[in-house]
């Protein structure tokens, strides 16, 4: 039998099973004899102070413990430091019942605690408040006016790149130019799975199930926040219901759960309610002003884009808006700008492939329009203004095949078959318009650890602590120790997102597969020498001196590969060393060397059809070709669904979501999930995902640059460009609602 | 449940609970629930089948899809005082009674039809009642039928592809 080969090859989900039978434990799943039950309840304005607050009737409903407030909440940790996390934005995090100040809208003001969660619910509609109502500022573009250069920045963030050339000269000087502004709307993360966590109490110690994207980073706050020995402390979240960026940082529903648990010294579970996560996690409303000059060819000489984001009054959240088109094109004078605005929010968080989307969607949008403007192919303004090399830093990409990407995506898509002219395209009452944009998105490494513990029966577990949010780490890891190990797969059994496991990042930015793929990969490498080892030491071995590229691993053997009757199996390694499992431990770290020489990127080419109602203005996207460039696949089936997933958000993005605010208010309108629009199925046509073949030694040493923000990226702004080739009418806001279509 | 002398004030007084019968994949039940129990809470919380999910307790996800008497409703906008004797068939009733899985279940691991499994338990169970629905006809009428299930995953295509190659048997 030849080596089994798993990865690069499409496999099933090694967590499916579990996943289709309900036995997929998640946060709010967890239960105890005795579990209390907690309700938030929130203030009823959107800035200003609780004056007074009534608890007496909610504390006199039976089966209700306590009803915490900020007036007698225990003592926590004062100091910003000790609320920070690994991945949060400068300044002062939010601090739940930390005084009597409502700083936006929804924020928690109380948590009911009772027997029942029923009861819990009923007492939390009983808490009284009184409050000074103070006006607040929602709206950005009044607060914009006073967007400001966030004086720290945040880390892991790449600033804006410095100016190059003389963009306003060149622009001045250029004979075709544009210069527009789009409007991306605040979305709501909405993972199925609402925030929640359920703190297992026993003598102190707490075991905390919490909907995080790192069961570490929660440990870590935890410990900081309440004072608690790392011991005491263990977090263990295997299944997350979807995250997106909501679960990177802790979230107040821990905080709460855990206070409550320790004041009460019980079990106790506490899940958001889905209007609550409205006022607590959000990507924020974002202008982008582009800037381009050109040819009467179309050679771009020059690039600007400026942005004003919206972040809470105090945390400056920040994200990479700016930098991409001065990347992806070639360029000789470019300009940036990122400012901040404050409002009366929550801060922002990260959602799927934070800021991308948002400075793609106008800089793709404005390549269109620049190509409608010259009377140019939109594909061959891109190609014409490629660029080989990253002119941002002045580095070589690692690798970038988004031509070939153009290519494959244009020929499935049908491209050729364009008439280029808008509104020349219909059936019957429908307008047909086809779009393209490109997408991009940062491959990054973090440090990751994995362990390994290999049994003498051929059977394997791998432990690290990152999560898999649906993304497919379980599966991918399985397959990456499987191969190395030469095991079936279904003898490798994956471990996922407990504190207690080897020390790993946050889940997020695409990094995952990459950092602990490469963990896995170091762990499997070990044991094979500890193994190999073992196998030449056995008496009158076969392998007797064999070396590690002499042999291969395969069937629960160690085999030599010029002549496999030379063999020595796993068992007989096992009672040669005299021990029935070993374990290791490795840690992968970003090879710095070549991020310091190296600029690494995931690259898209996408292309939208849509159709839409000429008398309605009803928008419907009919077809979407992705192709993607981004290193090895380790799965190509849980990799469709990445980017299928990342492109169904791209969907919503561009035609329904929208946190519609009511400015007198301060508030959120459509604060739930019927009145804030997702995309569901009859929204969703059929998605054509292809993988072009892309080498890349440099980014990680398994080839990999991950997959879960890219699908995203350039989806907008494909549908945008579509919309416009269909009706001729240039829409630069998101989203793109009939109201915007329909000819005024 | 905890007992205590009614406080004067009615709000402050709990509903007093009853007895409910009802029959859960097959197995029969009979359980003491106030009347504002909701059948996803009663499922969740007093007969810890948890595979059934709750993403926003108000009847706009799906998520909590289990089938009632035959039908698929949403758990979370079904008072369980309302349905006494009723036959509820959830996530964990849909295997055989041999421990297979059903066709759907394992055509959605097949089709991948799902990423962080959270909507899974609701889809299967409205695509299983769909089926059983006749309107399960093709990739358009599958598409319309299943928009009372959100996937934020998206893994839609694949649960059309999934619930097709079924209903197609
Ligand atoms: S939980 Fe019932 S529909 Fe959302
Ligand atoms: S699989 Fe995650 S919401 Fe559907």
């Amino acid at each position: 039998m030849l080596t089994e080969r798993h990865v690069g090859r499409p496999r099933s989900r090694v967590d499916g099973p579990l996943k289709v039978t309900g036995r997929a434990k998640y946060a709010a799943d967890y239960a105890t004899n005795g579990l209390l039950h907690a309700v938030v309840v929130t203030a009823p304005i959107a800035k200003g102070r609780i004056a007074r607050m009534d608890t007496a009737r909610a504390e006199a409903v039976p089966g209700v413990l306590r009803v915490f407030t900020h007036e007698n909440r225990p003592r926590t940790a004062w100091f910003d430091r000790s609320w920070q996390d690994q991945v949060g934005p400068p300044g002062s995090p939010f601090r739940p019942l930390y005084d009597d100040r409502v700083h936006f809208a929804l924020q928690p003001a109380a948590l009911v605690v009772a027997e029942e969660f029923e009861v819990a619910r009923h007492a939390a509609g009983l808490v009284g408040m009184e409050c000074e109502a103070e006006t607040p500022e929602t709206d950005l573009k009044r607060a914009m006016t006073e967007a400001y250069v966030p004086p720290k920045r945040r880390s892991g963030i790449a600033p804006p790149p410095k100016p190059r050339g003389d963009e306003a000269k060149a622009f001045a000087a250029a004979p075709v130019r544009l210069r527009e502004q789009y409007g991306i709307a605040t979305e709501f993360h909405n993972a199925m799975e609402p925030h929640a966590t359920t703190v297992i109490w026993k003598d102190g110690e707490l075991i905390i199930h919490d909907k995080t994207q790192g069961a570490q980073n929660s440990q870590d706050w935890v410990c900081s926040i309440f004072g608690l020995a790392k011991s005491k402390v263990r977090v263990v979240s295997p299944f997350v219901g979807g995250a997106f960026g909501s679960g990177l940082r802790p979230g107040p529903q821990l905080f709460l759960a855990v206070m409550a648990a320790l004041s009460l010294e019980r079990s106790v579970k506490l899940v958001l309610h889905r209007d609550h996560h409205f006022g607590l996690m959000h990507r924020p409303e974002t202008f982008v002003t582009v800037g381009l000059g050109a040819t009467p060819e179309g050679k771009l000489c020059s690039v600007q884009v400026e942005a004003v984001a919206a972040t809470s009054r105090f945390e400056d959240h920040q994200e990479v808006v700016v930098n991409w088109p001065g990347l992806l094109y070639d360029v000789e004078n470019a300009a940036f700008d990122y400012r901040l605005a404050q409002l009366d929010t929550h801060t922002p968080s990260d959602m799927r492939a934070p800021g991308a989307p948002l400075g793609m969607f106008a800089a793709e949008s404005a390549l269109d329009e620049l190509a409608a403007k010259i009377g140019i192919c939109p594909m061959e303004l891109r190609l014409l203004n490629h660029a080989d090399e990253d002119r941002n830093d002045g580095k070589n990409f690692t690798s970038k095949e988004l031509r070939a990407a153009y290519q494959v995506a244009a020929d499935r898509f049908g491209w050729r078959h364009r008439s280029p002219e808008p509104r020349s395209m219909r059936e019957g009452q429908e307008l047909i318009g086809w779009g393209m944009a490109t997408g991009v998105w940062e491959a990054q490494t973090v440090k990751m650890s994995a362990s390994i513990l290999l049994r003498a029966d051929g059977t394997a577990e791998v432990r690290c602590g990152t999560a898999d949010i649906g993304t497919g780490t379980y599966t991918i890891l399985s397959q990456i120790a499987a191969e190395e190990l030469g095991l079936p797969l279904p003898a490798v059994n994956t471990l996922l997102n407990d504190s207690a496991y080897p020390a790993a990042q946050v889940e997020g930015g695409s990094w995952t597969a990459a950092s602990a793929g490469t963990a896995v990969q170091l762990c499997a490498r070990s044991l094979k020498e500890k193994l190999l080892k073992a196998a030449r030491g056995i008496t009158n071995s076969p392998l007797a001196s064999a070396t590690m590229e002499e042999v291969r691993f395969t069937g629960g053997r160690i085999v030599l590969a010029r002549d496999p009757s030379h063999a020595v199996t796993l068992a007989a390694c096992f009672r040669e060393l005299g021990e029935e499992k070993i374990e290791v431990e490795e840690t992968a770290t970003p090879g710095l060397l070549s991020k310091m020489r190296y600029s690494s990127y995931a690259h898209a080419a996408v292309f939208a059809e849509v159709r839409v109602d000429e008398e309605l203005g009803q928008v419907r996207v009919t077809r979407v070709v992705n192709a993607v460039a981004a290193g090895r696949i380790l799965n190509p089936k849980t990799a469709r669904s990445q980017i299928l997933g990342g492109v169904v958000f791209g969907i919503g993005q561009a035609l329904h979501e929208e946190g519609i605010p009511d400015h007198a208010l301060g508030r959120w309108m459509n604060h739930n999930m019927a009145e804030y629009h997702l995309p569901v199925n009859a929204d969703v046509p059929a998605v054509e995902v292809i993988f072009v073949e892309e080498r890349d030694a440099l980014t990680s040493p398994i080839g990999v640059k991950g997959l879960g923000e890219i699908g995203i990226v350039g989806t907008a702004a494909a549908i945008a460009n579509a919309i416009h080739h269909a009706t001729g009418k240039r829409l630069r806001g998101l989203p793109m609602t009939l109201d915007k279509v329909l000819p005024r | 449940m905890p007992d205590a002398t009614p406080p004067a004030e009615p709000a402050l007084a709990l509903p007093p609970p009853l007895t409910l019968a009802l029959t859960v994949n097959g197995a029969r039940h009979a359980v003491e629930i106030r009347p504002w129990t909701t059948l996803l809470d009663l499922l969740r919380d007093r007969l810890h089948l948890t595979g059934t999910k709750k993403g926003c307790d108000q009847g706009q996800c799906g998520a909590c899809t289990v089938i009632l008497d035959g039908k698929r409703v949403n758990a979370c906008l079904v008072l369980a005082a309302t349905r006494p004797g009723s036959e509820v068939r959830t996530v964990e009733g849909l295997e055989g009674p041999d421990g297979a899985l059903h066709p759907l279940q394992a055509a959605f691991i097949e089709h991948d039809a799902f990423q962080c499994g959270y909507c899974t338990p609701g889809q299967l169970c409205s695509g299983v009642a769909l089926i059983g629905e006749g309107h399960a006809g093709s990739a358009e009428e599958i598409r319309e039928w299943m928009s009372g299930n959100i996937c934020r995953c998206g893994a839609y295509p694949h649960i059309v592809e999934a619930i097709r190659e079924v209903a197609g048997r």
